[in-house]
């Protein structure tokens, strides 16, 4: 019996995921993960509001950059997409540094993450987000507009609460991708979940245990996400009867 | 304000003041030309029904007075102040075009309630964001409102969980709770099912009897004889014929009136 756990390396498991060793280190890389996917999926949700409007409303030369950003960025693989990014970024930002006269600068891991997912989600989010805002009815806009509400206040106060519905269920899957696409910034040297995870399998040769326990992690990420998006989708349909009530 | 100077005893009975003035409107859709040359006038405490067939151009001009719809061309003066419009028609002054869409409450055909607020919400909104009234007051004055259209218990209930007749009275509600110096309604009860359309009448007659001033889009026509002193018949964006209602009504000149009248029974 002993000796079938330690074959399949779970004798070991409890002492090898201990928080005081390497069961630490891949808490501390789901933490880092967490930061970053909620850093990615806000960035990603301001950049998708103006991205929507602007699609839908802006001149002929905003639509058209949109049109490229979100093409472009949905084309390419997200993985060429975090090397470029990050290098590029990382590049554009020591230029400036040595040009003001500074030395190289030590570029910050999360904020590299954040701004490197969040320009990803954008793309997604400006799409999910456009859909929603044009299902709103027009009546509920024109409403507003009728009563003197001016646009911004209209965006505030109607189109963005009206469109909640529709736009919930895409958010919440690209919520899901933000945190699993995380794990591709384990390229560039960050230590999220991955990386630590393959860190502390490869110096303990234990490998089933430390990725079955970073796919625990991820699975569990998941289930608790899916529950707070149930309660948020509930309250973005505040007002809709539901279709279950409706054929009883 | 207006009507604490009505109440005022000792004052003589003023000359009603004009509240609604268009003057030569035109707009077109494109190639379209849905109004040609459009004048009319509504003093307060005017109820003008809008009648006429489908497509021709009722609610246009009812949106272009609120510029809902940006006019080709012509003259929109609002309680006395002329909006000021560009050459192309649009608003030139977006604050005065808001402010001045305070004043005119709108009734839509659809309801158009903001689904996601409940009644009390729906109608305490524009007072509270726009009008920056205090809360609580516009609270008291939503509970009242929505009482007076018998709506009174359904403060927190959403819209979608009424009857159109319900959910219209809501609407009306909501546009008395700015405290209009007109009304438009654009066909009010067209969405109803034919046993609701009376109790949404009842409410739009009241308020015709309490001298609200009302621009009326309708195809209730027996309503529009009973409520308004002033008829519109409106034929391929042009007013054929207007007049007091026995006159449209009871010795319509205009064959074409006359056809329309007999087609709508
Ligand atoms: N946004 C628009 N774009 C293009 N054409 C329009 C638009 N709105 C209205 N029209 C056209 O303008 C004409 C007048 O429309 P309008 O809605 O004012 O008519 P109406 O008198 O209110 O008719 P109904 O009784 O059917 O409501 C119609 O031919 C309609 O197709
Ligand atoms: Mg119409």
């Amino acid at each position: 019996m002993t000796g079938l756990l330690e074959i399949l390396g779970l004798g070991a498991s409890a002492e090898l995921l201990s928080l005081s060793g390497w069961g630490g280190n891949l808490l501390r890389g789901l933490a880092n993960s967490l930061q970053i996917a909620f850093g990615a999926f806000g960035l990603g949700l301001v950049i998708g509001l103006f991205g929507a409007y602007g699609k839908l409303y802006g001149g002929k030369v905003t639509r058209d950059l949109l049109a490229i950003y979100t093409t472009v960025i949905r084309a390419v693989p997200e993985l060429v997409l975090i090397l470029i990014l990050y290098y590029v970024g990382s590049d554009i930002i020591n230029q400036i540094s040595e040009a003001m006269g500074g030395g190289r600068v030590e570029i910050n891991g999360v904020a590299a993450g954040i701004w490197v997912l969040g320009v990803v989600q954008g793309a997604y989010a400006t799409e999910v987000l456009r859909g929603a805002i044009q299902a709103v009815p027009t009546g509920q806009i024109e409403a507003a507009k009728s009563y003197g509400m001016p646009a911004i206040m209209i965006m505030r106060r109607v189109t963005i609460p009206a469109m909640m519905s529709f736009a919930v269920p895409g958010l919440a899957n690209l919520w899901l991708i933000a945190t699993k696409d995380t794990a591709l910034l384990a390229v560039v040297g960050f230590n999220e979940l991955t990386l630590e995870t393959r860190q502390a399998a490869s110096s303990t040769r234990a490998y089933f245990t430390f990725f079955l326990a970073a796919g625990f992690l991820y699975l569990m990420v998941t289930l608790c996400s899916g529950a707070v998006f149930a309660r948020i989708e509930k309250w973005a349909r505040r007002g809709q009867p539901s279709l279950k009530e409706g054929s009883a | 304000m207006d009507r604490a100077t009505a109440a005022a005893p000792e004052q003589e009975p003023e000359p009603r003041r004009e509240a609604i003035r268009v003057e030569n409107l035109h707009k077109s859709f494109g190639s379209l030309e849905v109004l040609k040359g459009v004048d009319l006038t509504a003093q307060q405490g005017d109820v003008v029904a809008i009648i006429g067939g489908s497509g021709s151009g009722k609610s246009t001009m009812l949106r272009c007075i609120n510029f809902l719809e940006t006019p080709s061309s012509g003259k929109i003066v609002i309680g006395g102040e002329e909006v000021a419009m560009r050459a192309d028609g649009s608003p030139a002054n977006q604050k005065q075009i808001e402010r001045i869409r305070t004043k005119l409450a709108m009734v839509f055909q659809q309801f158009n309630l903001w689904t996601h607020r409940t009644l009390l919400e729906n109608v305490i909104e524009v007072p509270v964001h726009v009008l920056k009234m205090p809360k609580p007051q516009a609270i008291e004055r939503a509970r009242e409102l929505l009482a007076r259209v018998g709506l009174g218990g359904k403060e927190d209930t959403f819209p979608a969980y009424l009857s159109g007749g319900q959910q219209q009275r809501a609407a009306i509600a909501r546009a008395l709770a700015v405290d209009p110096s007109a009304m438009l309604f654009d066909e009010p009860t067209s969405a109803l099912d034919p046993e609701l359309v009376g109790e949404v009448l009842t409410v739009i007659r009241d308020l015709a009897a309490e001298g609200r001033t009302m621009l009326l889009v309708t195809h209730e026509m027996k309503f529009a004889r009973e409520v308004a002193n002033h008829v519109v018949y409106l034929y391929q964006g042009r007013i054929e014929e207007q007049g007091p209602p026995a006159e449209v009504f009871g010795n319509p000149q205009s064959e074409r009136l006359k056809q329309f009248l007999s087609s709508v029974g």
